[in-house]
């Protein structure tokens, strides 16, 4: 790194130490950022193409090469639009509403380790900031829904908290499990605790009940189908961001996509060895490519969440508001804690494959 | 010299927003300067390297009391009229309580400008130095009794709440998931074969 940068930019030592740090820091987030929002902007037409197919559509297949240039289409049509601020709202949170949930969604991938090298804060406490950040996306959502001065976003506001307050807790008690089994709150170690023979010493196989848990959870964390019922066409039109039109409306959009695709990189992170390789370990893949820990694995393993996302979204119907309700105050908490108990026992015992960490 | 600026720039926001919660005439704006008060004393302690505890800050009052209590205040309809009326009455609780703060924070400002021996300031530790790993560790040793009547008291506090709204009232009308799922065809339809022609 060091030696690369001073070939780029010539005068790059004379720079002082905070100052190399702010620049470097700075440039991994672009690094960063670029292709995360490009993902999100192609995340959109690659769920409007694969419902497409399983609905027997084609889907956009009108703008660019097989319909390629859509999002960029769709992202001019709403930059263009007017964005309309309702009679008697509040105009300063119905303005920041929309930034209050697309923030915290892109700063979260800071703690987030794409390789053991590239991260952009490589935090000790990176889960509880990841968790932290995740639970301030459901202010965008609220203070939108009270801000609108409209009785169906107020409701889709009000289903849309008492949805995230839910699932949240499961969501961190499923976290405690992978701690426990990580022995690290730093992300990066959590990954490098599964390392071992190919997927077997991934944490999904001992804490299976978790990686469900934690998944659905994060689809519901989301408000994704099957658990939309914050948006809930049939019933209160938009739900949360009726009101809202043109870019604003954009914010949001882009928003929930780039929270799914932080949702996948979590889970994968957490339970299926990050950027490990499922080849590692194996005889006959020493020396090849396949068993290198890389960046494609960690995308090749978020491809398949970011498809579940999409394939849910296509073929379950919408759970109704009290079932949801129900399954994340009298399912999912409870599975968790009595995994973690299970978990304790069998950490307690050497059993499992962190039998080390004790 | 950043530290002490960056600290400035928090705790002049941070007041500002105390400031906020108290002069604002709409709850729910008063509920949104607090949570801007809660992130910034949060920047504010991690500053101090309490990382921990800045970032818990964040997720569970943040993340979830206020949430919960801007849900409450978006919900009532709030008669700010009826909740000035005490004022004259209550003020004067409130100045007592302000002067006792104020004394109090006089006093530790005193105490540093006696450049006295227990009130040095600690060494920054290293990058790598863990203190959420430290406060685990004594919490878990140390104070492990304190620590569990604690997580008792809470339980004990969920249990009350959960009997709280628990009742069995007479004609209330809830769906039992496991007879809704469990539901056959026979419970729902009856099947009558008859004959096609009519007479």
């Amino acid at each position: 790194m060091e030696t690369l940068l001073s070939n780029v930019v010539p005068f790059w030592s004379s720079f002082s130490g905070d100052l190399q740090l702010v620049l470097v820091s700075a440039a991994k987030v672009i690094v960063l950022l670029v292709p995360l929002i490009l993902g999100v902007a192609y995340f959109t037409y690659w769920e409007r193409k694969i419902i497409g197919w399983m609905q027997n559509r084609l889907g956009p297949n009108r703008v660019g090469p097989k319909g390629l240039l859509q999002p960029f289409a769709d992202l001019i049509k709403m930059l263009f639009k007017e964005v309309i601020v309702p009679a008697n709202s509040n105009r300063f949170l119905f303005v920041i509403a929309p930034l209050l949930s697309m923030v915290p969604a892109f700063v979260a991938w800071a703690a987030v380790p794409m390789s053991d090298t590239f991260v952009v804060a490589d935090i000790n406490a990176g889960l509880l900031y990841i968790l932290a950040l995740t639970s301030l996306g459901v202010y965008g959502v609220i203070l939108a829904g009270w801000a609108s001065n409209s009785k169906y976003a107020l409701l889709g506001a009000m289903r849309s908290a008492a949805q995230i307050v839910a699932y949240e807790i499961a969501m961190g008690f499923a976290l405690v499990g992978v701690v426990m089994a990580g022995g690290s709150l730093n992300l990066g170690d959590i990954v490098l605790a599964q390392q071992g023979t190919s997927i077997a010493s991934w944490f999904i196989w001992p804490l299976f009940p978790l990686f469900l848990v934690y998944f659905i959870s994060g689809v519901a964390e989301t408000n994704r189908s099957p658990f939309d019922v914050a948006e809930g066409e049939s019933e209160i039109v938009a739900g949360f961001h009726v009101e809202y039109s043109g870019i604003a409306f954009g914010l949001f959009f882009l928003a929930e996509y780039a929270n799914m695709i932080l949702i996948t990189v979590l889970t994968v992170t957490f339970f299926l060895g990050g950027w490990l390789s499922p080849f590692a370990g194996l005889p006959g893949f020493a020396d090849s490519w396949l068993a290198a820990p890389s960046l494609i694995w960690l995308v090749g393993k978020m491809f398949i969440f970011m498809f579940c996302f999409l394939w849910f979204r296509a073929t379950f119907p919408r759970y109704r508001y009290d079932q949801i309700m129900r399954l994340g105050w009298k399912v999912f908490i409870p599975i968790t804690i009595v995994w973690i108990v299970v978990e304790a026992c069998m950490v307690a015992l050497g059993i499992g494959p962190w039998s080390g960490t004790v | 010299m950043i530290t002490s600026a960056l600290f400035y720039t928090f705790a002049a926001i941070l007041i500002a927003a105390a400031l906020g919660v108290i002069l604002s005439r709409n709850p729910v704006h008063s509920a949104l300067f607090l949570v801007l008060a809660f992130v910034q004393s949060s920047v504010l302690w991690l500053l101090i390297e309490a990382e921990f505890l800045a970032i818990v800050l964040v997720l569970v009052y943040v993340g979830a009391v206020m949430v919960l209590f801007l849900f409450v205040v978006m919900m009532l309809d709030i008669n700010v009229e009826e909740l000035r009326e005490g004022f004259t009455r209550y003020f004067w609780v409130g100045a007592g309580v302000a002067l006792f703060v104020v004394i109090e924070v006089g006093q530790v400002i005193w105490y540093r400008s006696q450049n006295l021996e227990f009130m040095v300031r600690p060494e920054s530790l290293p990058a790598d130095y863990s203190n959420t790993k430290e406060l685990g560790s004594v919490l878990y040793t140390e104070h492990v009794y304190a620590f569990e009547l604690a997580a008792m008291l809470l339980l004990l506090a969920i249990v009350a709440a959960i009997t709280l709204t628990m009742r069995k009232r007479p004609g209330l009308k809830a769906q039992d998931i496991t007879r809704q799922v469990s539901v056959r065809r026979e419970d729902r339809v009856r099947i009558v074969s008859m004959d096609s022609t009519k007479d």
